[in-house]
């Protein structure tokens, strides 16, 4: 396993770095979907490379920071049920709700268990049977597979106190969403590798179709996105708007089909609620009908009042608008002084695909 | 089945008490330690081959789960520590006690084991456990055992080593890779199914120490980056010495293995815990002999210099990434969670 290093080369990178500046002469506004994107182009300080008119716009692709609010409040008050534990991925516990984050539920006697699986959490369902473990469904087409095949396990071998609490997304409508929305400029777009090894890269052909704006699907190396960013040059300097994989170790044309009959089987696409995008048609998914006996939903009659306190907008919190692309972190008042990775006050502060967290970690000395 | 695990009647300082505590002190087999004396009474004199020097004292708690992890276990972690910790004053560690806060329902076969593990990595680190306690409790009220060590030493005439001892001009070395300790624990405390290869780093540093010192006397400052890894370490370094630090993320020892778990995970190897490697600052000019004498130490093989102390931003790290570009290697602001996406 020897694969990170042939990604990082200085010398190939030195030279991808001089072709990118004597390809481009036109402005161009790129928006990297993915907050592993803009974590790995400010850890390596991709930004401070490219020629000066070559722009990098953070999108909405951090799963958590893209979850609402009411969907943090519900996740809490189902914690605070004396019969249930809550498991979720890491960086999901320190996300403040309007209430609280679901790490101060737990030290309030809240039970949240952190899994690096949802099929972690259906164990601790199969270990406990008296409790009823919710899993929060959270993610984009990246962890929806490995959810859903929870499911069908639990399903199949009964586990009948194993429940998921899905707020899954799903990443081209988002895309969409903001491009429609038009408030911002977007020349190109970085595609997210991880979610594209799943949907397969033609579920970016919309973007040059639709929009006339190149896709190129990117890994998460410095390599994988110098490359990227030439190939969205090119495309923009050739106006000839197209979508390139540069990450064709990781993603097909069509994807991996088993995740994607595997996420058919169980969920529905519906509409869901971002955090700064609001309501997207489309964009989410649900249980089928068929698993709604493992719908957390079916808890929901019995939580306690939800939140109450300020959400973190009301608090000066402008992640909604980092999460579109409008404003950089460093604009948000609350940057690097009321709002540290020590104390977040908003989501992207937060996870370590949160925008402000990549910003805020990797500023200059 | 009862005699297999610890129970509150081996708390009670009754005869199941005493039999365990026996147990455990058969174990490490010490002459000091055998007279179950409410203090040990150690020798501390040149005739009994200890040099003249100050002494160094310190205590470190132990909690780790899982007990057992690739490349050591909570034992030889404790023991070695608390040798590290010694050691990063540069001093000779001599002595080590070991208290026990016990779990009910612990396997008596487990305490054994690490009972035995730690007997035997003092014993290959010429170190002596002179004195000790053992505590239970109920079942619930620790997670399966805790574990105290604190240790003795001396540090020898003119060694004069400390975290705020950093100057400008010194260069930086570190003696081998990086998060292989904080990742062997991660991956095998969630099961994830990762190669074997990732294996705790755990080992004693002092006779690294002793051969650094050897090589140069105007060795500034050690220190051990354990929780928080590398980054916390230099960050504290900074901050202790008041000076800047500079390192080059090309120059850094990562193996491979942690290299891709990390990415798979979304955590930094520069934030990972270590648990048998050291950070020395060192005067520029002896930069080289004290690298050539850690490269041929079985603990420094992997030894780099990986930076410089500098005296602008005082209390800050920049580091030079691979692209040539500069940015902040800041404090882990709390403990890394595994990302999602």
């Amino acid at each position: 396993m020897k694969y990170t290093d042939e990604y990082r080369d200085p010398g190939i990178a030195r030279h991808l770095i001089e072709k990118i500046r004597k390809r481009s002469t036109h402005p161009i506004s790129i928006m990297e979907f993915c907050g592993g994107h803009t974590h790995a182009i400010m850890r390596y300080g991709i930004r401070d490379v490219l020629a000066p008119h070559v722009e990098m716009l953070s999108g909405p692709g951090c799963p958590v920071c893209v979850t609402a609010d009411v969907d943090i409040d519900r996740a809490v008050a189902l914690a605070h049920l004396p019969d249930v534990t809550v498991a979720t991925f890491g960086d999901m516990v320190r996300v403040p709700g309007t209430g609280s984050s679901l790490q101060e539920a737990t030290a309030a006697g809240a039970d949240v268990e952190i899994v690096y699986s949802a099929l972690d959490a259906l164990a601790l369902a199969r270990k406990d049977p008296e409790r009823s473990v919710v899993m929060l469904g959270i993610g984009f087409e990246t962890t929806a597979p490995t959810v859903a095949a929870s499911l069908v396990e639990a399903q199949e071998s009964g586990v009948d106190n194993y429940y998921v609490y899905a707020l899954h997304k799903l990443t081209p409508p988002a895309m969409r969403g903001i491009l429609d929305a038009g408030e911002v400029r977007i020349d190109a777009v970085l595609g997210p590798g991880h979610v594209t090894s799943i949907t397969g890269w033609r579920a970016w052909e919309f973007l040059p179709r639709e929009y006339g704006i190149p896709c190129a699907v990117s890994g998460f190396e410095p390599l994988d996105i110098l490359q990227a960013v030439l190939d969205l040059v090119e495309a923009k300097e050739e106006n000839s708007p197209r979508v390139d994989n540069t990450y064709s170790r990781g993603t097909k044309a069509e994807g991996n089909l088993v995740a994607k009959s595997l996420m058919k089987r169980v969920f529905r696409v519906s509409s869901a609620l971002w955090r700064g995008l609001g309501e997207i048609p489309e964009s989410g998914l649900a249980l089928r009908p068929e698993y709604a006996a493992h719908d957390a939903k079916r808890l929901f009659d019995r939580l306690p009042p939800l939140g109450g306190g300020p959400s973190p907008e009301e608090r000066g919190c402008r992640c909604g608008e980092v999460l579109r692309g409008m404003v950089t972190p460093p604009e948000c008042p609350l940057f690097g002084k009321a709002c540290t990775p020590a104390r977040p006050i908003g989501p992207c502060m937060v996870s370590a695909e949160g925008a402000c967290a990549a910003y805020y970690r990797y500023r200059s000395a | 089945m009862d005699k297999d695990i610890v129970t509150l009647a081996h708390g009670s300082g009754g005869e199941m008490g005493h039999a365990l505590v026996r147990s455990i002190v058969d174990i490490f087999d010490d002459p000091i330690l055998d007279e179950l004396e409410d203090a040990a009474l150690v020798p501390f004199d040149e005739q009994e081959g200890h040099c003249a020097g100050r002494i160094v004292f310190t205590t470190d708690s132990y909690v780790v789960r899982p007990l057992f992890f690739p490349g050591g276990d909570i034992g030889k972690l404790a023991v070695c520590g608390t040798i590290n910790d010694l050691a990063m004053r540069g001093a000779v560690p001599l002595y080590l006690s070991a208290g026990f806060i016990l779990e009910e329902g612990l396997p008596l076969a487990d305490l054994k084991r690490i009972v035995a593990s730690m007997g035997e990595v003092a014993h290959e680190a010429g170190v002596r456990i002179v004195t000790g306690d053992t505590k239970v409790v109920e079942r619930g009220s620790a997670d399966k055992m805790f574990l105290n060590t604190a240790g003795v030493g001396v540090v020898p005439p003119g060694v004069q080593i400390s975290a705020s001892s950093a100057r400008p001009g010194d260069a930086i070395l570190l003696s081998g890779a990086v998060g292989d300790h904080g990742l062997a624990i991660m991956t095998q405390r969630e099961g994830l199914r990762f190669e074997s290869s990732l294996r705790s780093d755990c080992a004693p540093l002092h006779t690294l120490v002793q051969a650094m010192l050897e090589a140069s006397p105007h060795i500034h400052t050690l220190r051990d980056p354990t929780r928080g890894g590398l980054a916390t370490t230099l960050n504290e370094l900074a901050g202790q010495s008041g000076v800047g630090i500079r390192i080059e993320e090309t120059s850094i020892p990562i193996h491979e293995p942690v290299r891709a778990a990390s990415e798979l995970l979304g955590l930094d190897p520069l934030y990972v815990a270590n648990e048998g490697k050291l950070v020395a600052i060192v005067e520029a000019k002896d930069a080289q002999d004290v690298l050539r004498a850690m490269r041929a130490h079985p603990q420094g093989r992997e030894a780099a210099i990986i930076g410089e102390v500098v005296d602008e931003h005082a209390g800050r790290v920049a580091m030079c990434t691979i692209l040539g570009t500069h940015r902040l290697l800041d404090m882990l602001a709390s403990e890394q969670l595994p990302r999602i996406c």
